[in-house]
């Protein structure tokens, strides 16, 4: 039953920053919206409920690492963009391999120990 | 530029867009729930900034600009991979602000404050460096 409430709660907050980002006008504010925390937002009241607190800033320490990661994947997204033009769907989800090596590559040096 | 919300962006998306993005947003927090289930924490933690929609956000920017651009009687495709590329940077601007997000998270409910006002001054933190790290880049 937490499971269908994280996923509709998580549908709603999603479709919401993604209606903001659609209104909020020029282009590159709009696009901050992209990086909402969503997921956060949609999760960590349920999580203290269940896990405590404790339990979530052990997430929110490993958040900086993925929030890190992100900033680097979406600069290599609009550096691609810019400079080839290549179709944005398909440059989006090959470079996701950059968040990906990042959070692992922050975890090992940081996070694990 | 000046900032404005433009209401028409909103009629640009299909109900079945609309529906799509609530699909992915469900899936994508859903997946982070479990990871953090199965693998506890610290692993788990890294997904709650995971751009599992961002690929389909920019995605829809590019299709609407071709859209309009067509509308328009122009082929318009490079210039709608651009403003993929405009909304990216908007997003790896917004993904410091998910750091700041997240480091106030942590140093807040790690010092023993209750969640409610953490949050808050998470969302602060999110809206400030998001808003800030714009600002200097329009200005640049």
């Amino acid at each position: 039953m937490h499971l269908l409430l994280r996923f509709i709660i998580g549908g709603i907050v999603v479709s919401l920053f993604a209606v903001l980002g659609d209104l909020i006008k020029p282009e590159s504010l709009g696009g901050v919206f992209a990086a909402a925390p969503t997921i956060a937002l949609a999760t960590i009241v349920l999580t203290v409920h269940k896990q405590g607190a404790g339990y979530v800033a052990i997430e929110g320490r490993s958040m900086i690492a993925g929030a890190i990661a992100f900033v680097l994947y979406a600069s290599a997204v609009s550096f691609v963009l810019m400079r080839y033009r290549t179709k944005s769907l398909a440059t989006a989800a090959s470079l996701m391999i950059v968040w990906f090596a990042t959070a692992a590559g922050l975890w090992a040096i940081w996070l694990r120990g | 530029m000046r900032l404005h919300l433009q209401f028409q962006s909103l009629r640009e998306t299909t109900p079945m867009e609309y529906a799509k993005r609530f699909l992915f947003g469900g899936i994508v927090t859903l997946t982070a729930t479990l990871i953090a289930d199965h693998y506890g924490p610290i692993i788990g933690g890294l997904f709650l900034a995971f751009p599992g929609i961002f690929p389909g956000g920019i995605s829809l920017v590019e299709k609407h600009k071709i859209e309009r651009e067509r509308d328009a009687g122009k082929q318009g495709i490079r210039s709608a991979r651009g403003e993929a590329a405009v909304e990216a940077t908007g997003a790896s601007i917004g993904a410091l602000g998910l750091a700041a997000f997240a480091l106030t998270l942590w140093k807040g409910l790690a010092s023993g404050h209750a969640l409610i006002p953490v949050l808050i001054c998470a969302g602060a933190a999110w809206t400030a460096t998001s808003w800030a790290g714009w600002w200097f880049r329009e200005k640049m």
